[in-house]
């Protein structure tokens, strides 16, 4: 096991350049995702974005056209298996054999890695509130979920891989899964997390990668994303203020009348904010607010950009 | 609560009646028709393409009165009374008495096997995978969905049945005796698709609910034979099958259509059944409600041997216990060969010395079960599609599983569960020919003839490896293959089939077993040839993607 350890000090997943085509639909068309050690990564994007495509292109089972992808270090196509020992994948979406009980699938799926570690799937299932008894075809939703899930978090593994992992689970389950996270994260284990549930990326992720079209198209820190977005300004004030408009870094420049003189909406990038500022300043203004953009618009803006 | 539960009952029967329940079938109908058209197709062309085609090659094997009086008398043999019927019109074989008698039953088996189909495939499959619910959810009445695939069956079996008129007429037969084969094959469909609506309303699974629905139609083809091998023209036992109903009309030697009203009102009885039962269950639900299970799995349910032959357990139990019957039953009918040959000497002169027919009799008898079996390994094999389409194998390859060893899991278990089915064949043929007092066959030669044909299912299963490694999508074809295959080897030497055809059949080059003088050369190449495919289609299934949709 150390020496397996010793070799992913690199990335423990690093793909360039991935293209994937089925038949006509091109799915993955030059994507790039990196993925370090101990890091839980978001992995957002539009539904049809490439997102479980990547996921299953990182597990093996899909084979990428083109574009070269590195999984703990090894070829997630060529050394599946190995790798597999050292990694746990949780769909989103699956039917599960409706014939066995919850308890006998956690096992069925816990025993192809081996011998069992009982301990710690007793206390994912107490955790998770999870009747085992209960056969497949007759879960809820949510419970259905959690068997997929705590078969995954129960293996003992260097990455986790989780494909919207969390829908349809009611917000206490979510609030489990998130400790689940990051404990996993403190132990070291790297995650990568498709999601389309906003507040949760924002909550467990380190970094986040945003796709669109089988493209990467945003990747980086969480405050790294917020700094390179825009914050919105509105101002009233007493002097004519059109001429913002040709300051460095502003957009979307808007004026109305205003009983006090003039109100003017605008967006400014973060970096160019003091100048913005500074001419303000100049004007008299009377009212004057500066918003931080919220992830969720972050996000929208990506995935409504029509690039 | 006694005082409240016939209140509950009332509701519910209201309920079932109240107008609204049937809304939404027309819609229902089309959306059936669009999704099946391409299946309903190629049946309902095989089914008129056989027809035409018996009546022409029958002509033309035996054009003179002579030729056909000669054909008539095999036709009394008890492997021809198990496989076509009780042997109508044999004194006087005309044309249309020779293909009424030959081919009648076979359309009637494709008919009925069809009809079950169908409806299974509209009713409870749908539920099973969840789509009834959201149709049911919108303005979809409770009983629309049984009546759609009902009226679905009618349709086809209509189309056929006029069809088939069509056909046999322009061949030359007369329109009255046209009109009763046309007729006589779409009340059995009707009969048939209303078992099938029936048993759908009892099982949570439709591969369950289609079994239990093939079950019937094997009881009642056992039955019928039982029961025509008592008698020429067939016995009261015959009469307890729906499938002599049909046969009764006696269609071109003297055509009597009031036993057809018997199967019309079979269905209309079974189907008010449906309804009943239908009218009460929720949606999803069977007859039979689920327990807890086991909080922690065996410990032998481990690896990928261990969950595939947990998740066939319950369909080998059925085929094993559907088999095993069977055969016995099956295996009785021995004693009426001998039987034969002493009533009909001229027969022995004809055929062989009486040794040589039982062996015949046996080994068509075996051909009979291998086939079923087949069937079996077929769709026991086409299980890792579902697999695949469900997202499970995913999750199961996503585990330290190599692909080359789950999928030769999926062929062990496919194979070994063949394997046995085989041998309890032979052993239930063997039990049933010794409790009837003809103990010319060992159980041990049974056995062996039953197993000389694993190659040749092998071979099938390989094939369906091939298609599986490389072109998922097409497994369909393999069960076109496997249905001509199992009509070829039953019922090829009756049709007559050109030998190029018949080389195509597995079956046909397995060795002639019980008897002297088999052939394994062609068991040996068709064992050589499973295994080459069966690893050239393991190296498909390593190179392709997974989910291949
Ligand atoms: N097996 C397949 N055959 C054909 N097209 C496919 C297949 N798998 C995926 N696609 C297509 O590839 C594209 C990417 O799909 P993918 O499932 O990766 O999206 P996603 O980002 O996971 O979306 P979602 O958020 O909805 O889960 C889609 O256009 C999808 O229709
Ligand atoms: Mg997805």
């Amino acid at each position: 096991m150390p020496t397996q350890r010793a070799r992913t000090a690199g990335p423990v997943i690093e793909a360039h350049g991935l293209t994937k085509s089925f038949g006509t639909v091109r799915a993955l068309d030059g994507l790039d995702l990196v993925v370090r050690p101990g890091e839980v990564a978001g992995f957002l994007g539009p539904n049809g974005a490439g997102k479980s495509t990547t996921i299953r292109v990182l597990l093996g089972l899909l084979r990428a056209d083109g574009g070269t992808a590195h999984v703990l270090g090894g070829d997630p196509w060529h050394d599946a298996v190995a790798l597999h020992r050292r990694l746990a994948y949780v769909p989103g979406e699956v039917d599960l054999w409706p014939g066995l009980t919850g308890a006998e699938v956690l096992d069925v799926l816990l025993r192809l890695r081996g011998p069992v570690d009982t301990s710690r799937r007793d206390a994912l299932v107490e955790r998770f509130d999870l009747d085992p008894t209960k056969k497949m075809r007759t879960y809820s939703k949510g419970n259905r979920q959690k068997v997929a899930l705590v078969a995954g978090l129960a293996a003992d593994v260097e990455l986790l891989l989780l494909d919207e992992p969390t829908s349809g689970l009611d917000p206490l389950m979510e609030a489990v899964f998130q400790d689940c996270v990051r404990e996993a994260a403190g132990r070291g284990t790297a995650v990568l997390l498709s999601s389309h549930v906003l507040a949760e990326v924002e909550k467990l992720c380190d970094t986040v990668t945003i796709v669109r079209a089988g493209r990467t198209v945003e990747a980086g820190s969480l405050a790294e994303l917020r700094r390179l977005t825009r914050s919105a300004v509105t101002a009233v004030t007493a002097d004519d203020p059109a001429h913002l408009a040709h300051l460095p870094g502003v957009h979307a420049l808007r004026v109305d009348d205003h009983p006090d003189g003039a109100r003017v909406s605008l967006d400014v990038e973060d970096t160019d904010l003091p100048g913005l500022l500074a001419a303000l300043a100049t004007l008299g203004p009377r009212h004057l607010t500066v918003q931080p953009p919220s992830l969720e618009e972050l996000f929208l803006r990506h995935y409504g950009d029509v690039a | 609560m006694t005082t409240a539960a016939p209140d509950v009952h009332r509701v519910r029967v209201r309920d079932a009646t109240r107008p609204g329940g049937l809304d939404g079938t027309w819609a229902l109908l089309r959306l059936a028709a669009r999704r099946d058209r391409v299946r309903l197709l190629v049946w309902t062309a095989s089914i008129l393409i056989m027809w035409g085609y018996a009546a022409v090659a029958l002509d033309s094997l035996f054009p003179t009165a002579a030729d056909r009086q000669l054909r008539g008398q095999l036709m009394s043999s008890p492997a021809a009374v198990i496989l076509t019927g009780s042997g109508f019109g044999l004194d006087d074989y005309t044309l249309g008495a020779m293909v009424a008698n030959e081919m009648g039953f076979m359309v009637l088996l494709a008919l009925a096997l069809l009809a079950i189909q169908t409806a299974v495939r509209s009713t409870r499959a749908e539920e099973e995978t969840g789509a009834t619910e959201i149709l049911r959810a919108s303005t979809v009445g409770r009983h629309a969905p049984a009546v759609a695939a009902y009226l679905l069956v009618v349709a086809v079996n209509v189309v056929i049945g006029v069809g088939t008129w069509g056909v046999l007429v322009a061949v030359g037969l007369a329109p009255g005796g046209a009109a009763a084969l046309g007729a006589a094959g779409a009340a059995t469909g009707l009969f048939f698709g209303a078992v099938g609506i029936v048993t759908a309303q009892l099982t949570t699974h439709a591969r369950s609910a289609s079994g239990l629905a093939l079950a019937v139609l094997g009881l009642a083809w056992v039955v019928r034979a039982a029961g025509d091998l008592r008698a020429q023209g067939g016995s009261p036992l015959s009469w307890a099958s729906p499938l002599a109903w049909a046969l009764q009309t006696r269609a071109c030697v003297d055509t009597r259509w009031w036993p057809l009203g018997l199967l019309v009102v079979g269905a209309v009885v079974l189907l008010v059944l449906g309804a009943r039962l239908g009218g009460r269950r929720d949606l999803g639900a069977g007859l039979v409600t689920t327990r807890p299970g086991r909080a922690y799995a065996r410990a032998s349910l481990a690896g990928s041997v261990a969950l595939a032959v947990r998740l066939q357990r319950g369909s080998i139990l059925a085929w094993a216990a559907g088999v095993g019957l069977g055969a016995v039953a099956t295996g009785t009918f021995t004693d009426s060969v001998s039987g034969m040959v002493s009533k009909l000497p001229q027969l022995g002169d004809l055929l062989g010395d009486v040794g040589a027919l039982v062996d015949a009799f046996a080994a068509l008898m075996v051909m009979f079960f291998v086939v079923l079996v087949a069937g079996f390994a077929l769709s026991s094999f086409h299980r890792v599609r579902t697999e695949e389409q469900r997202g499970r194998l995913e999750v199961v390859l996503s585990a330290p599983v190599a692909r080359t060893r789950w999928l030769g899991a999926q062929l062990a278990v496919t194979l070994g569960a063949s394997v046995v089915l085989l041998v309890l064949a032979g052993l239930g043929l063997w039990a049933g020919a010794v409790s009837v007092g003809d103990g010319s066959v060992s159980a041990g030669a049974y056995v062996v003839a039953a197993l000389g044909h694993v190659p040749a299912v092998a071979l099938l299963v390989a094939v369906a490896v091939v298609v599986h490694g490389w072109w998922p999508r097409g497994s369909g074809l393999v069960w076109g293959w496997y249905g001509f295959s199992a009509v070829a080897a039953v019922y090829g030497g009756l049709l007559q089939l050109p030998g190029w055809l018949l080389d195509v059949v597995p079956f046909t080059h397995s060795p002639v077993l019980p008897g002297p003088g088999a052939s394994w050369t062609g068991a040996l190449v068709m064992a050589a040839l499973a295994l080459g495919l069966g690893a050239l289609g393991i190296v498909g299934f390593r190179r392709r993607d997974v989910p291949a949709l």
